[in-house]
């Protein structure tokens, strides 16, 4: 073992061009347990990136392990750090390095030098999207029935008398059944987690709006749609319930694309399904027809609050979709040029 | 810092080099801009003192320079246009929160509650903005003309301990004296049922507002703090990242 160790000192001075993987003359051993192939021990020392303290010092660390083992070996000496809220990288103001990222493959010496960078607490992804989408479809039922406190005392449990009030509640609360049902059984996240300080912003976002607008929706001096009445709301169903199955279909489409467990990304295309054949358009159509629904709901309920949370959704659907455009760009060389991000040839 | 001029400060040498890479046009307008906004907030100043000298009360004060006023501050939109466009190197929001918090003072509680425009809590907030905006433009001017003079400086960054606990006072003394007014005469409100399913209350807007400078108030005061440290007395603030 010792000429080993020796070895793979020499290796350290060969600089950060060299490939320090490469192992010397392999030990013949017996087919023994995969720990007793590793010839090449790496140490890996982790350094704070901000202060550059020496954190942690793993020695005897394999080549092939992954970012992710050397998470966890770091977790064991700060438990307070779990793996989802470290950020290692390469350099103090460089990009994380994936948890994938095999050690041997990285430009490092076999003594590799990580930054350590604190994400923050940290949140799963479901529990954020499940909280977000739960609040909404429980608040608006509460307006609905006339929970007390909210309106004057003699309309308590009352309903209202517009069949549009009715509607919309139904349209309302399925689309946010929709939504975590689809959080639990469709989705596919790249991420675990997320920071923890984006659930008291998300849910301020949705909780609040949607009680900004069922107040209106359900309040007993409603006024349904006048412009064009009856047409209006069944027109703007039509729209609801389209946009609705168009949204599912591509959702459905997108998670065709990953293998379950997987984290790899290839470009939508059409399906079969009439509703994905929007993919030659657009990149993100789960996006447009989202705003096709909420589009829809304004019209139905023709409240002003409503039409105010479409705006803003609108806006920050088009940064996203903008952004996803941009990185299907850079990863695919072939990706189909009349695609637009959000709505077709316009945005 | 390595390289400090002599009369250095980190922003000076941030204008340098911001001019540097500046059009000659762009630092042609800022200089006229700069130069005609300190002359307007002297013209205000100079006629307030007179109508004051002249009276010997504050009665009226507000009527006769209200025309001045509401043009000088309603052009002060076109800073955000300068961060929008990139001549000047601030945040979009932050100014633009600052100018928008001084027109909604301007135009929807003085101008538009007459009964409040005698209170001697706006005089307090008219003498706290013009002597504030003579210093910030004439600091600017002088920026860009290279040639600073040191007490402008130290007027910039340490006038504002007193100025802005002033300004606020009077601010939230003056919304705080308009609200009977507003909620007697249902300004800007809207009620239901209306064909838009939608309600307003300008009264409780205005609650909400006053809340809001509890948050705010010290954000602004205390970047202001930093920032004097930095320029004045020259200490190097390691940043707290999120």
């Amino acid at each position: 073992m010792d000429t080993v160790v020796l070895e793979g000192a020499t290796h350290k001075k060969a600089g950060p061009g060299s490939v320090p993987g490469v192992p010397a003359p392999p030990v013949k051993r017996p087919k023994a347990k995969k720990a007793k192939k590793a010839v090449v021990f790496f140490e890996v020392e982790i350094l704070d990136a901000k202060t550059k303290d020496k954190l942690c010092f793993l020695d005897k660390v394999e080549p092939n392990a992954t970012i992710g083992e050397i998470k966890s070996m770091f977790h064991k000496s700060h438990p307070q750090w779990y793996a989802a809220r470290q950020s290692i990288r390469l350099d103090p103001k460089g990009k994380s390095l994936k948890d994938e990222d095999v050690l041997q493959h990285l430009p490092v010496g076999t003594t590799a030098t990580f930054y350590f960078r604190d994400l923050g607490a940290q949140i799963s992804w479901v529990t954020v999207f499940l909280t977000e989408y739960g609040g909404p479809l429980l608040l608006y039922l509460m307006f609905y029935f006339r929970v007390p406190f909210i309106y004057a005392p003699k309309y308590d449990f009352t309903t209202s008398k517009h069949w549009v009030v009715h509607l919309a509640c139904m349209c309302h609360s399925f689309h946010y059944l929709k939504r975590l049902l689809e959080t639990l059984f469709v989705h596919r996240f790249s991420h675990g987690t997320m920071p923890l300080r984006n659930i008291f912003k998300n849910c301020t976002y949705y909780w609040g709006f949607a009680a900004w607008m069922a107040y209106y929706i359900n309040h007993p001096l409603y006024t349904p749609p006048t412009i064009y009445g009856e047409q209006q709301v069944r027109i703007a169903l039509i729209i609801f319930l389209f946009c609705q199955v168009g949204n599912f279909s591509i959702h459905i489409a997108l998670r065709n694309l990953r293998p379950p467990g997987s984290k790899t990304r290839k470009i939508p295309y059409p399906t079969k399904n009439p509703f994905t054949w929007i993919f030659l358009l657009v990149s993100c159509p789960n996006y447009t027809y989202e705003l096709g629904s909420w589009f829809g709901f304004t019209l139905m309920t023709q409240c002003l609050p409503v039409a105010f949370f479409t705006a803003v959704g609108f806006i920050q659907m088009t940064v996203w979709a903008k952004g996803k455009h941009r990185s299907y760009l850079k990863e695919f060389r072939d990706y189909p040029p009349l695609r637009s991000p959000i709505l077709p040839f316009v945005l | 810092m390595a390289s400090m001029e002599e009369d250095g400060s980190v922003e000076e040498k941030d204008n340098n080099n911001k001019k540097r890479t500046k059009s000659a046009i762009a630092v042609a307008w800022l200089t006229f801009y700069n130069i005609a906004m300190t002359a307007g907030w002297l013209v205000l100043a100079m006629a307030m003192m007179r109508f004051y000298l002249q009276k010997a009360t504050h009665k009226g004060l507000y009527k006769s320079i209200a025309r001045t006023l509401k043009f000088f501050q309603t052009v002060a939109l076109v800073e955000v246009g300068h961060c929008a466009i990139g001549i000047v190197r601030t945040s979009v929001i932050v100014t633009g929160v600052q100018v928008c918090s001084r027109i909604f003072m301007v135009w929807f509680i003085t101008n538009s509650i007459k009964q409040i425009q005698n209170e001697e809590s706006v005089i307090l907030f008219l003498v706290v903005w013009t002597l504030t905006e003579i210093t910030r433009y004439s600091f600017y001017t002088f920026n860009l003309l290279n040639h600073l003079p040191y007490f402008i400086k130290w007027a910039r960054y340490n006038m504002f301990i007193i100025m802005y606990p002033l300004g606020v006072a009077g601010e939230l003394l003056t919304i705080y004296a308009a609200l009977p007014f507003v909620r007697k005469t249902g300004m800007l409100s809207m009620r239901l049922p209306n064909k838009y399913n939608i309600s307003f209350d300008y009264y409780y807007f205005l609650i909400i507002v006053m809340l809001s400078y509890i948050p705010l108030f010290p954000q602004l005061f205390f970047h202001m703090l930093r920032q004097r440290r930095k320029v004045l007395l020259g200490e190097i603030i390691v940043e707290k990242d999120e």
